[in-house]
């Protein structure tokens, strides 16, 4: 395969063929250039030449356009603008920089078209330059304003995330005896703080808390109740052996607490007498939790109660369950019921229970079994928070002697 | 997702012929070889992709980590080669891809039959003794001007294609601008273009290798394509009668009557 290469007067001549002559004129409204295919300039017109301060025997025939841009600028005109050029016969508002003859530079849009002979080859460039310096000015602070915000934006969702990893413990603790597992999984991006939040503490020997709550709504102010509420309940069931008295006091400081928002929670006192593990469980206007026992169907262990932080003067209830070897209680938040499928329809109690029915292996099972099912039900597409807690006595914890 | 719908991979030609791999620059896609690539399509495999970042590519494949360096890049390359398991590969990259070409066939030589370097650079900066023709703050005004000329990009308008009476099958398939990508991964991909010092790889290179230089390369000049030449053992340099960086649009008879010169006799 050979090319024919025409000679340097012919690409020249050719590139020279001109249809706007009025470009070429000193007053034209932007600066105007010709060049052959590989750039050489053949054609400029004066104001181009009164914007840079080049002069016309210094361009025409000794420089190339890319030879006027700077260096960053030239590697841009390589890689973008001249295969746009050769591949779409045309680019357009491209933003370059000429160097003026005083070094200066020059900020400018361009258009480009690419004109070719009968036969399809490249006859000639033809470039209009637009003056671009206040536009690119204020083109310039629009990107420094946009990287702040955006920097801004990553800082928001670090604190977020921040935040969220210190209400949640990522794994709950090791209690003698007992086989706990936790699953939390945030709406959406995991962009924002999310209300749900659970806890598992030890208050003395063989005396332990687990609890999980959803206070309502999202982000900062929510993030704040969350914290509240989470070492209310630590502090408070120091005090309060009862959780119903736990419960109690969490919505006395909520109500006294500068806030609108109002939360509801669960609280499972766990504790070993005799080597048998008794549970007490309150509930404040959150779903009642589950207690799974081997070869038994899962029924809702509990009394309701009100919501926290809303009535003046709530009565919570304390119920008391044997938890035998295998047994186990399934705390969770209503992100996980009322989980929505594709038409809408809930996720509901009953595919719930189904999955703690069919998963009766260690704690961990059970746990991630209902995270996966509820989040296939939604097509991985959570709208609210999903938290579940479960503790399940070891197969030989409640026969031993503690 | 497999690699070959990652890198909207492109495969024509003869099946089962000795593969031609084309992987093109920093800056657009695949498209670069659309007059080059064609004429190898009577009598060998034809492959072309899209890095990803570039064109139709996936860019939620995109790994910042991985892409940092071009040695992410290569392994991309790799992972092409490997899942339409090619052999006796001639890898024909252009600009950056010369060298992401380079580090494939030094990872996995048994793959490759020969590289042709089309206006490669192993190191953009000027260095201690070693003219790359660039410097630091050249680079970050690089990434000034692709900040500038993204402006736009969020709103994604196509710009209008001119019409192109002799070659009609650029308008069908140009649909968006093929030299926009998002202006993250471009910031990001320049960097590990222009920063990158590959210059050690060269010696280490075993497959028969064609440098195509051009005149007048404002990217790659000319001492540079000597210098690749020079450090990589038996490779042969082609002087393009040709101007600029992109010989595969702006002289593609003379680019590939070097390729199909080098793949029917320089192979050994």
């Amino acid at each position: 395969m050979s090319v024919r290469r025409r000679g340097h007067a012919e690409v020249v001549h050719a590139a020279l063929v001109d249809d706007a002559p009025e470009l070429r004129d000193d007053r034209a409204p932007c600066g105007y250039l010709a060049t052959t295919p590989d750039g050489v300039i053949v054609q400029v017109n004066g104001t181009f030449l009164a914007w840079t301060g080049h002069r016309r025997e210094d361009l025409v025939g000794r420089r190339r356009f890319v030879d006027l841009l700077p260096a960053g600028g030239r590697i841009y005109h390589e890689t973008h603008y001249s295969p746009t050029l050769r591949l779409q016969g045309a680019a357009r508002e491209v933003a370059l920089e000429i160097v003026c003859a005083d070094g200066r530079r020059l900020p400018v849009l361009v258009n480009s078209v690419l004109d070719r002979d009968d036969d399809g080859s490249p006859r000639a460039i033809r470039t209009a330059v637009f003056d671009a310096t206040e536009r690119r000015r204020y083109e310039q602070e629009l990107l420094a304003a946009k990287r702040r915000a955006e920097d801004s934006e990553e800082r928001a969702l670090r604190l977020a995330q921040t935040l969220q990893q210190t209400l949640i413990p990522p794994t709950p603790p090791h209690v003698p005896g007992l086989d706990v597992a936790a699953v939390y999984r945030p709406a959406g991006d995991g962009r924002h703080v999310g209300g749900d939040f659970y806890d598992v503490f030890q208050v003395a020997p063989d005396d332990w808390v687990a609890v999980l709550g959803d206070v309502q709504g999202k982000g900062a102010e929510a993030a704040v109740v969350t914290a509240l509420a989470r070492y209310t309940v630590r502090a408070a069931a120091v005090d309060h052996e009862a959780p119903r008295d736990v419960l109690a006091t969490l919505d006395d400081v909520l109500r006294r607490a500068d806030t609108d928002r109002f939360c509801t929670a669960v609280l499972a006192r766990l504790r070993r007498t005799h080597g048998t593990w008794r549970a007490t469980v309150a509930c404040g206007g959150h779903p009642l939790p589950l207690l799974r026992r081997p070869g038994r169907r899962t029924v809702g262990v509990g009394a309701h109660g009100p919501l926290l932080g809303i009535l003046p003067a709530p009565v919570f209830t304390d119920t008391d369950v044997t938890l035998g070897p295998g047994d186990a209680l399934v705390l969770f938040t209503d992100g996980v019921t009322e989980g929505r499928g594709r038409r809408g329809e809930l996720y509901g109690d009953d595919r719930l229970r189904a999955v703690v029915d069919d998963h009766r292996g260690p704690a961990a099972d059970v746990t991630e079994a209902i995270l996966a099912d509820v989040m296939t039900y939604q097509a991985d597409d959570a709208r609210d928070d999903i938290a579940v807690v479960t503790v399940a006595v070891d197969g030989t914890a409640g026969t031993g002697p503690s | 997702m497999s690699a070959v719908d990652r890198h909207a991979v492109h495969v024509s030609g003869v099946p089962g012929a000795r593969p031609l791999l084309f992987a093109h620059g920093f800056g657009c896609d695949q498209h670069m070889w659309r007059y080059v690539a064609p004429h190898f399509e009577d009598r060998f495999t034809v492959v072309t992709f899209d890095h990803v970042g570039a064109g139709a590519s996936d860019l939620s494949a995109y790994d910042p980590a991985r892409h940092a360096s071009l040695e992410g890049y290569a392994q991309d390359v790799l992972a092409i080669v490997r899942e339409l398991d090619l052999r006796d590969v001639v890898l024909v990259g252009h600009s950056v891809s010369a060298m992401i070409g380079v580090l494939a066939s030094i990872a996995e030589p048994d793959r490759f039959a020969g590289l042709v370097l089309v206006c490669p650079s192993p190191r953009y900066l000027d260095d201690d003794g070693y003219t790359g023709g660039f410097t630091r703050a050249d680079i970050c005004e690089l990434l000034e001007s692709l900040d500038s000329n993204y402006l736009g990009w969020s709103s994604a308008i196509a710009p209008a294609i001119m019409g192109n009476p002799d070659r009609p099958e650029l308008g069908a398939e140009l649909t968006a601008s093929f030299c926009r990508t998002d202006p993250d991964i471009a910031r990001r991909f320049a960097r590990a273009t222009f920063l990158s010092d590959d210059r050690a790889a060269l010696p280490r290179v075993t497959v028969p290798t064609l440098v195509l230089q051009c005149t007048h390369d404002v990217i790659a000049p000319l001492a540079v394509g000597e210098y690749v030449r020079d450090a990589v053992p038996g490779a042969r340099l082609v002087l393009l009668d040709a101007t600029g960086h992109c010989p595969n649009l702006s002289a593609p008879e003379a680019t590939t009557a070097a390729v199909a010169a080098f793949v029917d006799e320089g192979l050994g």
